[in-house]
């Protein structure tokens, strides 16, 4: 689609470069014969003759492969001929072919919305083999019918909507920091959106990181500083998206102070704490992250019951001092009992789905633990260890042979306290027997999930998330960033639990895509969209609320419907709901359905 | 009658899925009678019930509706919108005499090529039991 089109914003309804040769009276039908895929059940010929007595009607041929070079050169020669306004093209599905077919058309000089495709093959030939004649009178009242819709067809042209080259990410982790300096860097305005008091996100707690122990205090300091020193990126913390309107390339957010934030104590929100404050952006990242499943959920565990029985991400932080001590007494733990999976893989208690992460950060944990203090003890509890990822295997590896860490493989029954111990039972399922721990702190793997308040946000920004609330991908294996909103994409744990590589590696992706989104002079949209007929309409506004879009509204002062032809997904709603007839999608007006119905009943002819 | 009855069905069908299960029945090869007339609609709640009238007052023997499954509409709610009308549609024929199960509303989803060309032979048989639908010829066709 060239920018040279001279391009109608709100596409007067027949006011096209061929509505001068008045609608639709010069229609040309090519009939493919795909080989013998449809030439073998239906008599093209005999179908061509037929339909050339159609009204509107201004050739007919068949041809062997209509899609080949040749079949295309032939309908462009035909329509710079023959001076058609309008062409159906019968042969496979139009999910096949019918970009080829409108781009040769578009080609030859004739408008793309002015082709139509009668599903001759997939349709007819294909389910109709053993009869040739009922086949072929299919066949000749499907092309009837696109013809009778041609007929109703406008030439349009594509709408073009401008982009505001604004990105906001949500969440200030490692992801949402990685995307905002990522498009920044590359010269666009960010506004970045942290409910919390600081940016860092979890990495805040975590100070060396699997599979080499690499230090991460320094590196994520530094990045934090280039955030919040960069020019063309603002930091609100303590804020929150309290509502989003809008559609890709111009979105409406409003941002308040988080709850819990300028609470008397509490941190200070830098959102504007009148009601909040609203900014114009042209696309979205979610960066929500993760948390970790509550300890109250882990009570089978001793979550939340047992003095000493802590998650994962506590023990990061009792890692980070000198030596490791308990809480309950400030004592160096002897002996740490860490058990996997905690809530994961068990849609009983807990999550359905494996956390990823905790097999790796346990023999981390673990290592840590043997490294600060050396006489101590560390054995670990697991199901299976799961270690996909390079050089992962290793690191376990090194964790038993140089950490003498302890794997032992059972599933925990049972965990409470004794004397100033805390006991650990598990179940060796496959051997069948039991095993028995006291040890004095219990570490528990707790499962990786959204982070509070995931899917709320996901209903404010019309981005789902899944039952759990993940947001969720347009589609898994093909569009792994995008989300099912145009304009809004993901990045990191907020999408399904990743580990650090992972996370940035999906956040440089996403922002690859915004900036991919901010290069385009503006957006093509499909014309086919909802419009009002201004003299029918009586502002009754029955429209505005079948519109799942929200792209419909009442003009107070006209007090007429009015379409947002940037939201209309042109689903039709709106033009069933509608008592006067008013509303109408750009060529599936309800005249061109009817006359379809006339055609396939054999009204024309 | 000299000749035997052949049903005449029109079939309004959701791009999204019954429309692209027709295509995978016909990828699959998968064989139906040639009675029906398949009608493309961007979502089953683009369906006025106009085009049901229409395709009845035309002659049709029966008018099949194919939409997304509850949950999965393309539009989000069309489906739920296409029931509640055909069930309304329905009444008001029953009312007025004419038989409503010559009127079938289904879900089939893209994927669902098998179901569609069954449905589509156990249509065509059920009409064909029924015989003629008694508004054929009367309007002028
Ligand atoms: C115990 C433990 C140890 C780990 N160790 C390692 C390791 O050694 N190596 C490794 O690779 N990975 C490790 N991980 C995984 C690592 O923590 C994640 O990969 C990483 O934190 C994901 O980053 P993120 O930015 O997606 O999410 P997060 O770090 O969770 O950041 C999300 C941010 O978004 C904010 N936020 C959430 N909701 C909102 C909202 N509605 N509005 C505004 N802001 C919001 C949060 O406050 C937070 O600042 C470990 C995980 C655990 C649990
Ligand atoms: S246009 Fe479609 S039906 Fe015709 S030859 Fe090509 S693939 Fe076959
Ligand atoms: S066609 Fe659908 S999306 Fe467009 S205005 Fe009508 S109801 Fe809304
Ligand atoms: S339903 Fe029809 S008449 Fe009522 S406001 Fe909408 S367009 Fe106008
Ligand atoms: S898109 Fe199929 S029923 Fe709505």
């Amino acid at each position: 689609m060239g920018a040279d089109r001279d391009r109608e914003g709100q596409l007067p309804v027949g006011q096209g470069r061929e509505a001068c040769a008045g609608t639709g009276r010069r229609i040309g039908v090519f009939i493919c014969h795909c080989g013998s895929n449809i030439a073998g059940s239906v008599d093209v010929r005999r179908a061509a003759e037929t339909v050339r007595g159609l009204r509107g009607v201004a050739c007919a041929t068949d041809y062997g492969y209509m899609c080949s070079d040749p079949g295309q050169a032939l309908i462009r020669q035909s329509i710079a001929e023959q001076g058609l306004d309008g062409i159906v093209v019968a042969a496979c599905s139009p999910s096949m072919h019918e970009a080829t077919f409108r781009r040769a058309a578009e080609a030859a000089g004739l408008n793309p919305y002015r082709v139509e495709i009668a599903n001759i093959r997939e349709q007819c030939s294909w389910v109709h083999q053993e009869d040739r004649e009922k086949a072929t009178q299919k066949a000749i009242a499907l092309i009837a019918s696109l013809v009778e819709k041609v007929r109703g067809d406008d030439p349009l042209e594509p709408l073009g909507t401008p982009v505001t080259r604004r990105l906001l990410v949500i969440g200030g982790g490692i992801a949402g920091m990685t995307v905002a300096l990522e498009v920044a860097d590359a010269g666009y305005e960010v506004i970045l959106v942290e409910r919390g008091a600081e940016l860092g996100g979890r990495l805040r707690q975590i100070r060396e990181t699997y599979a080499a122990l690499t230090p991460l205090a320094a590196p994520l300091q530094t990045l934090i500083e280039r955030v919040r020193e960069h020019p063309r990126i603002r930091v609100l913390l303590g804020s929150e998206v309290e509502s989003a309107s809008g559609y890709v390339g111009s979105f409406t957010v409003t941002v308040r102070p988080a709850a819990g934030a300028n609470a008397p104590g509490g941190y200070r929100s830098e959102a504007d704490p009148a009601g909040g404050t609203q900014h114009e952006v042209g696309a979205i990242v979610v960066a929500t992250g993760y948390e970790l499943i509550p300890l109250s959920r882990l009570g089978e565990y001793g979550g939340g019951r047992v003095a000493d029985v802590v998650d994962a991400l506590e023990f990061e932080r009792l890692l980070a001092q000198e030596v490791p001590r308990r809480p309950s007494d400030g004592r160096v733990p002897r002996r740490v009992a860490f058990v996997q999976c905690a809530g994961s893989r068990d849609p009983e208690h807990g999550v359905p789905y494996c956390s990823k992460v905790c097999c790796l950060y346990t023999a981390k944990q673990a290592l840590l633990y043997r490294q600060r203090v050396p006489d101590g003890e560390a054995v670990v509890f697991v199901i299976d260890v799961r270690t996909g990822g390079r050089r992962y295997e290793e690191f376990v590896q090194r964790a038993m042979e140089e950490g003498h860490v302890l794997y032992l493989r059972g599933k925990v029954a049972k965990v409470f306290r004794q004397g100033d111990q805390v006991i650990v039972w598990g179940v060796d399922t496959l051997a069948g027997r039991n095993v028995e721990v006291a040890a004095d702190l219990v570490v528990l793997a707790a499962a990786v999930v959204p982070s509070a308040g995931a899917a709320e946000l996901g209903r404010r920004l019309r981005a789902t998330t899944d039952e759990l609330g993940f947001f969720r991908e347009a589609h898994p294996k093909l569009r792994p960033v995008e989300s099912l909103t145009a304009g809004i994409f993901l990045a990191g744990a907020a999408q399904a639990p990743k580990d650090i590589a992972e996370t940035v590696s999906q956040a440089e992706a996403a922002a690859a895509k915004v900036l991919g989104l901010f290069s385009r002079p503006e957006l093509v949209q499909e014309p086919t969209v909802a419009t009002v007929l201004q003299e029918l309409c009586a502002g009754c506004g029955l429209c505005v609320s079948a519109c799942p879009y929200e792209a419909r509204s009442l003009n107070a002062r006209l007090r007429v419907a009015e379409v947002n032809a940037a939201l209309c997904q042109g689903c039709g709603a709106c033009v069933v709901a509608c008592p006067n007839k008013a509303c109408v999608v750009r060529n599936w007006r309800p005249e061109q359905t009817l006359a379809m119905v006339g055609a396939v009943l054999g009204e024309v002819q | 009658m000299a000749e035997a009855f052949e049903p005449r069905i029109v079939a309004f069908l959701c791009n999204w899925c019954t429309y692209a299960g027709a295509d995978l029945a016909g990828t699959a090869r998968l064989q139906y009678p040639p009675n029906v007339r398949i009608i493309r609609l961007m979502c089953s709640g683009a369906l006025d019930p106009a085009y049901v009238l229409k395709a009845l007052l035309e002659g049709a023997d029966g008018v099949f509706i194919g939409g997304c499954h509850p949950g999965d509409c393309h539009y989000q709610n069309g489906n739920y919108k296409a029931r509640r009308r055909v069930a309304l549609l329905k009444k008001i024929l029953e009312q007025t005499g004419f038989d409503p199960d010559r009127v079938w509303l289904r879900w089939i989803s893209a994927s669902e090529g098998r179901l569609f060309a069954q449905t589509m032979t156990e249509m065509v048989a059920a009409i064909r039991a029924k015989g003629p639908s008694p508004l054929r010829g009367r309007w002028g066709t």
